[in-house]
């Protein structure tokens, strides 16, 4: 545990630094209420109310989704990799074995037009 | 820790006592863990600086440079060549109006550049930076700590990053903000794969994902003999594995969202994209968080690919050069180096549009990362148990898919060409006969109107000829 504990401290060093500087930032600055200062900013012209749930392009969606398939891919590569020489032509032919099996969705994404972006 | 060893009380690795640390040893696995919490103060202090710090130069640099490379001198005024001019600039922001715009979503608002500075700071954790060294009479290696999983923690950090582009762009509820978001959390995720695919043939060859034991494999290339003086491969894996270098160049600009990958914040389409919205000290973290990144994975691009803290050529005739705190210069030098390439990019390359970021990632990088670890897999079994069937006939495999792959890439390329010129020729209707013009036609140069024909005796309304210079 030894190991991870001087992780915790600078990850505390960090926050306390961000949460002071934020709140430091929200005192120190003037405060001068304005109505047009306080709309969202669209280039000046009187912006749109965004609806309730915003929408966007499902491609982001299935992007991400694609994201989960090939770093579970990855988390299986490491350990793998770390062990390599120990496993030998085994290892080797199981790897080629699994990454052929994620190839087969990736072509398929790939030949449905899944990677394309217009 | 060290309280509780001398009392006796602990157990497991502490009860053991601390194994010897030798002064100029290279760190292993076990060399961590044992320094007092003192020291765990002051190299945590040290690494928050050196970050604010090297912050606020890159800053300076970024635009001096980019001001030389434009044949403009840059910020030149706070202090002496403009060097305070980055703490100026922070100093204002902090005194500046903090704008919370209508509508939204306040507690995420407020999280977003809390949770965006946050893991850019840990990543620095697990660099090493240099041997062991002595430091107020305690030895300990220059490195916060390390874990056997240090680079996981790295990717794990990178991806948390993202939370903070995607809360900031969606708590803002404005157009500009949400696109910028999402753009960038598709971006950051996409470049992550081959991000992480670049890095498992560097594990391949260091047999370990902790950053110490990746930068000791680097250490000494193997020797051979050439006219009678022994000398060294190369031992760095941006040598080595020069193919997992280049897609980790790449990717970690994709990662930082920089130019030329950053359409995320691109001016010219989305304003600000994710911190439109954002003003003051709010606004600094998120550019402290970018450039942290950036340093953090410069620090990462030396760590895996530029043998970490070890000198590099002409220094390593002197035989002093990895003891003592030398390395941290070297160190230094390359880590600058890498920064320096960032606002080279910036000063060179203009934005990639946002289909051709996607598809070099998804088409090009990926693929290739993956056909490379797969090339050096096989390599290296082959190297170490000889050709044997098994071996033969994967690597045939390999090869053979490659090749077909390439083969029907290259063959879908060319009928997309001949198909897009066969519709460009059936879509021109030549008037009788004339000459294909060319792909961008261009006005000819003698049009009527350049010489003042056919425009009416080009008057002007007081009924003085116009001078036209033709």
């Amino acid at each position: 545990m030894g190991h991870y504990v001087p992780i915790l401290i600078l990850a505390a060093l960090a926050t306390v630094f961000a949460v002071f500087s934020i709140i430091a930032g929200a005192l120190a600055g003037p405060k001068r209420w304005n109505r047009a200062k306080l709309e969202s900013y669209e280039c000046g012209i009187e912006p749109t109310r965004q609806p309730a749930g915003i929408r966007f392009p499902v491609k982001y969606y299935l992007t991400a989704m694609l994201f989960i398939i090939f770093d579970i891919e990855i988390i299986f590569l490491y350990p793998w990799a770390v062990y390599f020489d120990k496993l030998g032509v085994f290892g080797l032919v199981e790897m080629v074995t699994f990454i052929a099996t994620v190839l087969v969705a990736y072509v398929y994404v790939w030949r449905r037009g899944g990677l394309e972006w217009d | 820790m060290t309280v509780l060893a001398a009392n006796g009380l602990a157990t497991g690795l502490a009860a053991a006592g601390p194994p010897p640390l030798k002064l100029g040893t290279e760190p292993t696995l076990a060399s961590f863990g044992y320094d007092p919490w003192w020291l765990i103060i002051i190299k945590v202090l040290v690494i928050f600086l050196f970050l604010m710090l090297t912050t606020l130069m890159a800053i300076w640099a970024e635009r001096r440079i980019l001001g030389r490379m434009q044949q403009r001198p840059g910020p030149n005024r706070a202090g002496k060549f403009g060097l305070l001019q980055s703490l100026m600039d922070g100093a204002k922001l902090a005194l500046m109006e903090d704008i919370v715009p209508r509508g939204v979503d306040k507690v995420l608002f407020w999280m977003a550049p809390i949770v965006s500075v946050i893991p850019a700071f840990i990543t620095f954790a697990i660099i090493p930076v240099g041997p062991i060294v002595s430091i107020f009479g305690q030895h300990t290696p220059l490195q916060l700590t390390d874990l056997p999983v240090a680079v996981l923690l790295a990717l794990a950090m990178s991806s948390l990053g993202v939370y903070g582009i995607v809360l900031a762009g969606w708590s803002a509820q404005s157009p500009y903000s949400l696109l910028g978001g999402l753009r960038s959390s598709a971006q950051v995720i996409s470049y992550e794969i081959a991000m992480g695919l670049s890095f498992v043939p560097v594990f391949l060859y260091a047999g370990s994902l902790s950053t110490s034991q990746i930068v000791r494999a680097q250490a000494n290339g193997p020797t051979f003999h050439l006219f009678g003086a022994i000398l060294h491969w190369p031992s760095w894996f941006a040598i080595l594995l020069a193919p997992s270098f280049v897609i980790y160049l790449i990717t970690m600009v994709g990662e930082t969202n920089r130019l030329p990958f950053d359409l995320p914040e691109g001016e010219g389409e989305i304003v600000g994209g994710y911190h439109t919205e954002y003003s003051s000290l709010k606004f600094a973290m998120i550019q402290l968080a970018e450039y942290c990144n950036v340093i953090t994975v410069s620090a990462l691009a030396t760590t895996l690919f530029l043998g970490g803290w070890h000198a590099f050529w002409p220094i390593t005739v002197w035989s002093g050069a990895n003891t003592g705190w030398w390395p941290v210069l070297w160190f230094l030098a390359k880590v600058l180096a890498f920064i320096f390439v960032f606002f080279w990019l910036r000063g060179s390359l203009p934005r990639i549009r946002y289909d051709q970021l996607m598809r070099l990632g998804w088409k090009v990088l990926i693929p290739v990362a993956l056909g490379w670890t797969l090339i050096v897999a096989t390599a290296r079994v082959w190297r170490r148990e000889g050709g044997s069937t098994g071996v033969y006939l994967v690597g045939a495999l390999i090869v053979a898919v490659i090749l077909v792959l390439l083969w029907t890439w290259e063959f879908a390329a060319q009928r997309r060409r001949e198909q897009a010129e066969a519709e460009e020729a059936a879509a021109y209707v030549g008037p009788d006969g004339e000459p294909r013009p060319p792909a961008f036609p261009t006005p000819p140069m003698d049009l009527p109107h350049y010489h003042g024909a056919g425009q009416d005796g080009g008057t002007t309304h007081n009924g003085v000829k116009e001078v036209t210079g033709a």
